[in-house]
């Protein structure tokens, strides 16, 4: 067993610090105040190869494997989740999904756009009545000829009114239940595709959030991806991987987090001396390390056994449930250690608290992943 | 064509200074970054690539493991490194460095559309001396502190920045320039690159690789061979935080007259 990353894993740690501290850190206070998409920086995610990067290059990716996305997404999300999280659902639940279940001309067409096409991602499974319980989705789907007709509407969907390639599910058959469901890859040019209301929420501000609605929508017959009836099968298998992108991003929020309370600690002087001398501190500090270490481990190995085509549900659903519950523990301790000051938008902390509440919620709840956890102990 | 870029791993000056009894800097108990004049002629390099299509080479002189910078460089694109690594020129300066480095690129080869890039000057010695040295002992034209770059055929149009305007320059390849930051912004790694960083080729030169080279003279390389004596090496004292007067009405000049008075400057 060897815990040590390869040269070209920390040259991707190096060169993701790197443009995380030029290019994102500078704009990402900006990004939550203003709640814009931050299209610039995505931009040159596409162009250093980093959106579509576990493609492989024939099809315009680079053919990184999962840990180095999960580093990729770790170090933005120590500055920005939202940054982070636009990239986790076009790597994680976009490509993969194509590359794993496309056929030869899906791949052919749809992988190359999202890579060196610069086109965004996005994956379209909950509904207002679908949430955790995802096999009650209304959103139909039917054959017509040469082609499909769907419709139904899909809410919280990441990248949302940025994306331009979607992967969505449907029902094609509901007398069948969750064999009923089938994916299906579309396009916002597709007619009867629209974008419905962009969500406000309590954090990730820079992450577009949209409702996409289907009103008689044309899917071309070929765009199918997998077989009808297999949709359930694959969002199932696609969320397993998207938990190694997101659990990537709450390890990001903690360490992001934990490091502002060691740089604030150490030069915030009360009765004396610096608080980071005081015991509490230490030992709250102490506490964030070993959780963000844990947790590393925890993410990275989910993301060895993904490469290695071993089954890593359960070690996916446990790196997201540790360390996103470890980011919010984490974070809201941050905000108290910087009293009041943290409690205003003058330190990024109190963002970092409303951005790692989400990642307790979003790809299977917390109380999911125990769910998924438990189901694969034998029980 | 083939543009062959200079770099020198320099000790981060952010971290802590480490020096030998002899004066010189300790560098094997420093963190270092490239030279960042150096990622300028990188850059520039990498520019002429992306729109010419040529190869780029990186050539330092280090310890071995100046070779992580070398992946680093090829992690942003540049085709092929050189190492010219030897006890023999441990300690060299810039005389002796320029000597060195300009027999290891003949012996790599120029030919008559290549182009030798340098970083202005190194932020560690400050000199600005190895390139144009290079260029004296290769018997090549030169042009320094380079802004702007074109180049049309065996032509290059350059503009100089000088302290007091700039200068457009022709020179016929193969020729030397060094570069400014203001010429460009270096890129990033790229996920493509690292992934293929490993498998580029590294060439080692050692001292018997280049002893025998008409360049060469043994006695001017390494420390001993050195005409240049460093005394010592330190930290300067670290000033005292400054403070800022925010605002130009007359409200902020009492208060900076108040301050010198008070301090008996005034």
């Amino acid at each position: 067993m060897d815990f040590n990353l390869s040269n070209e894993h920390k040259l991707i740690r190096k060169m993701m610090a790197e443009f995380t501290e030029e290019v994102v850190k500078p704009i990402t206070a900006e990004t939550d105040r203003t709640a814009e998409y931050p299209r610039e920086t995505i931009e040159k995610l596409f162009d250093v190869g980093i959106m579509g990067m576990c493609v492989p290059e024939e099809y315009g990716g680079a053919g990184a494997d999962p840990l180095a996305s999960a580093i990729a997404i770790e170090e933005l999300a120590k500055q920005c989740a939202s940054t982070a999280d636009i990239l986790a659902t076009h790597n994680g639940l976009c490509c993969d999904p194509i590359l794993t279940y496309g056929t030869e001309e899906q791949k052919a067409k749809y992988l190359p756009m999202l890579t060196k096409g610069h086109k965004v991602g996005a994956f379209c499974l909950t509904e207002p009545n679908a949430g955790s319980d995802a096999s009650k989705g209304q959103t139909e789907c039917k054959l017509e000829g040469d082609h499909y007709v769907m419709n139904g509407s899909k809410i919280f969907i990441t990248n949302g009114y940025v994306a331009e390639v979607f992967v969505v599910f449907a029902m094609t058959d509901k007398s069948k239940g969750t064999k009923g469901i089938s994916a299906f890859i579309v396009e916002n040019t597709f007619p009867g595709f629209s974008v419905g209301k962009h969500e406000v929420k309590m954090g990730l501000h820079g992450s577009p959030t949209a409702e996409i609605v289907f009103q008689d929508c044309i899917i071309p017959k070929e765009n199918l991806l997998g077989k009808e009836g297999q949709g359930f099968k694959i969002a199932m298998a696609t969320l397993d991987g998207g938990r190694i992108g997101i659990a990537a991003q709450a390890l990001g929020i903690a360490e992001g987090a934990m490091a502002e309370a060691i740089n604030y600690t150490k030069g915030r002087v009360q009765f004396g001396k610096p608080i980071s001398k005081f015991q509490n501190t230490q030992f709250v500090l102490a506490d964030m390390e070993l959780g963000c270490e844990a947790g590393r481990l925890l993410v990275y190995q989910a993301a060895v056994k993904k490469a290695n085509g071993e089954r890593y549900t359960k070690e996916a659903a446990m790196a997201k449930l540790f360390n996103s519950e470890h980011a919010m523990k984490t974070t809201t301790k941050v905000v108290q250690m910087f009293g009041g000051y943290g409690y205003t938008n003058d330190y990024p902390v109190e963002r970092m608290m409303r951005d790692a509440k989400i990642t307790e919620i979003y790809e299977g709840t917390s109380e999911v992943q125990r769910i998924v956890i438990s189901a694969n102990m034998g029980l | 064509m083939k543009i062959i870029v200079t770099v020198k791993q320099v000790p981060d000056t952010s971290g802590r200074i480490a020096v030998n009894p002899d004066g010189t800097l300790n560098r094997a108990s420093m963190q270092t970054i490239i030279n960042p004049d150096d990622l300028n002629a990188i850059e520039a390099a990498l520019d002429l690539k992306d729109e010419l299509g040529c190869k780029v080479v990186a050539i330092t002189m280090g310890p071995p493991p100046a070779e992580g910078m070398l992946r680093e460089l090829m992690a942003m694109g540049v085709d092929e490194s050189i190492l010219v690594s030897g006890r023999e020129f441990s300690g060299s300066d810039t005389y002796a460095t320029s000597q060195i480095l300009a027999a290891a690129i003949d012996t790599y080869g120029i030919d008559e559309d290549d182009i030798i890039m340098s970083g202005r000057q190194a932020i560690d010695g400050d000199t600005a001396q190895v390139g144009p040295q290079m260029a004296e002992k290769l018997g090549l034209p030169q042009v320094s502190y380079a802004g702007e770059i074109k180049k049309e055929g065996n032509t290059l149009t350059i503009k100089r920045m000088l302290e007091d305007g700039y200068m457009t320059l022709r020179v016929k390849t193969p020729c030397l320039v060094t570069c400014i930051k203001e010429l460009n912004t270096p890129r990033f790694m790229n996920v493509w690159d690292i992934l293929h960083t490993y498998e580029k080729p590294l060439k080692v030169m050692d001292y018997e690789a280049l002893k025998d080279h008409p360049l060469m003279d043994k006695s001017t390389i390494g420390l001993q061979g050195s005409p240049t004596n460093i005394l010592t090496s330190f930290t300067p004292p670290l000033k005292g935080a400054g403070r800022i007067l925010e605002g130009s009405g007359k409200e902020t000049t009492d208060e900076l007259a108040g301050i010198l008075s008070d301090k008996h400057i005034i």
